[in-house]
């Protein structure tokens, strides 16, 4: 009996390092689609792209962590159905195994372009194959201007490509960031020579382009679970204990959306951040000391040596400031709803960015002038 | 098999401490960092919890005095980082993600803390 983890990602693989740190004795199934060891998916549009990093690096744990940790890892498996019924996760070699707990990590897919010939980042295979054709091609396209795509351009730029990057919306990220951080990304691309086509559609893709890639967001994979009966809207929907309405099942990571106490809703969250706590809450929550799940959401992305850093969620925003000159490459931007702070990016700012986690999670008083003024301690202000 | 014939000038052994006293010493590649030999070898008291983008600090180590005048001094991101650890911050704080392997560091001594979150 024991758990079951369905997917093995980040949060897959954290529930079940997790459910051993806390103590948990009886057996863990941890069930992966994907070949090989689970590994951390950041790297691949980042230093992997650009040959700085290898597989070995990206591999969360090697292969003897699971044997001495007794967590049964089952790669380049599927599970099929699960019989709420009778307790059992059907994979798809046929094997049916029970459990007492399960825990759904399926993750999240790729949104997909209609037709064929163009690329996406989301796993290693996929990494894998991209750097090779980064390698070869001379001429790059992007669809779409959102984390992932702006990471493969700058690896792309980096390399030495013609990168051209469309966008849909006026502006870069424009579903996490505010326009002021939106612009200096694109002054930064365009600096280092990417062009950048917003408003666009696919007919702007250049004809010269020799490698198309989009980056246009995800689907969570939360059919598993409708298929069981549980509820499901953006993602699999779960309480503020991750727990689905059968008590036996939880959902954590980008395939399941949950009350938000930072947005005051239901939230589905793509990160790694949010992966490791909801894992790791679920894992305490299971070794009984469950506490509803409330930590600070926070991302960061990476393009050349431009280190992004957000805090807090930004839904909502009625009022932005910004602490220092984006000028000088360091800056914050702080966002506010009815005067009170919800999120901060930072920009080359790596200290701001902790305080900003801290001043979230203690629901800071702090005012947007405070926010402003560089005199102003922020610490002061927790 | 491997051991046999890579010298330490390419794999420098990394002693790490527990704070209960339990050493550990593994071979680490030179141009891996010390979080990765930690994670690589299933040393305990190294979560990594964001994979070694300093990000996190949960790879906090405490250096063996005599080793730090031959690491990098620490960056802007790393001394930010260094003031969130869940156990004390001390001089020879580092975050094992930062340091990477040289063959000069071959005998590095490092002493995990008691927490990492």
């Amino acid at each position: 009996m024991g758990v079951i983890i369905i997917g093995g990602g980040q949060g897959g693989f954290q529930a079940a390092a997790s459910l051993r740190a806390e103590g948990y004795e009886e057996r863990i199934t941890l069930i992966g689609d994907e070949p090989g060891v689970p590994y951390q998916r950041p790297p691949l549009s980042k230093g992997f792209l650009l040959g700085k990093q290898e597989q070995r690096h990206a591999e969360l744990r090697p292969a003897s962590f699971y044997e001495t940790q007794r967590i049964e890892l089952l790669t380049g498996r599927r599970a099929t159905a699960i019989d709420r019924f009778s307790r059992r996760v059907t994979l798809d070699s046929g094997a049916k195994i029970e459990y007492d707990t399960l825990v759904l990590a399926t993750g999240a897919r790729n949104r997909l372009l209609p037709g064929n010939g163009v690329f996406y980042l989301r796993t290693l295979a996929e990494a894998v194959e991209l750097r090779q054709r980064l390698r070869d091609a001379n001429q790059v396209a992007i669809v779409g201007g959102g984390f992932i795509g702006l990471e493969i351009a700058a690896a792309a730029r980096t390399l030495g490509k013609k990168v051209t990057v469309l966008e849909a919306q006026p502006r870069l990220m424009a579903r996490v960031v505010a326009p002021v951080v939106s612009e200096y990304f694109r002054e930064q691309h365009a600096a280092q020579g990417v062009e950048i086509r917003r408003n666009a559609t696919l007919e702007d893709l250049p004809r010269g382009a020799d490698l198309v890639i989009a980056g246009i967001g995800v689907l969570p994979n939360s059919e598993l679970a409708i298929a069981a009966g549980l509820p499901a809207s953006n993602g699999i929907t779960v309480d503020e204990h991750l727990r689905t309405p059968d008590e036996r099942i939880y959902a954590i990571g980008d395939c399941c959306e949950c009350p938000n106490p930072f947005a005051e809703t239901y939230v589905r969250l793509e990160s790694v951040q949010n992966a490791v706590d909801q894992a790791a809450s679920v894992a305490r929550a299971i070794t009984g000391q469950a506490k509803p799940y409330s930590a600070v959401p926070w991302f960061w992305t990476d393009q050349y040596d431009i280190h992004l850093q957000m805090a807090g969620l930004p839904f909502g925003y009625d009022q932005v400031v910004t602490r220092g000159n984006p000028e000088s490459r360091k800056f914050s931007v702080f966002y506010f709803r009815e005067g009170r702070l919800r999120a901060v990016d930072s920009i080359n700012r790596a200290a701001e960015h902790l305080t900003a986690r801290k001043l979230i999670g203690a629901r800071s008083p702090l005012s947007p002038d405070q926010a402003r003024d560089e005199s102003f301690d922020l610490k002061t202000a927790l | 098999m491997l051991g046999d014939n890579v010298n330490s000038l390419n794999m420098p052994k990394i002693t790490y401490i527990s704070h209960t006293g339990n050493a550990r010493t593994v071979e680490v590649p030179v141009g891996d960092t010390v979080m990765e030999g930690a994670v690589q070898n299933n040393v305990d008291g190294i979560v990594a919890e964001c994979g070694g983008n300093c990000q996190c600090a949960t790879c906090h180590v405490y250096v063996e005095e005599r080793f730090l005048p031959l690491l990098d001094p620490i960056g802007e991101d790393q001394d930010a980082m260094l003031e969130t650890t869940a156990s004390p911050r001390k001089s020879n704080s580092r975050l094992s993600c930062q340091i990477r392997v040289r063959p000069e560091l071959d005998g590095l001594v490092v002493h995990t803390p008691p927490t990492q979150q």
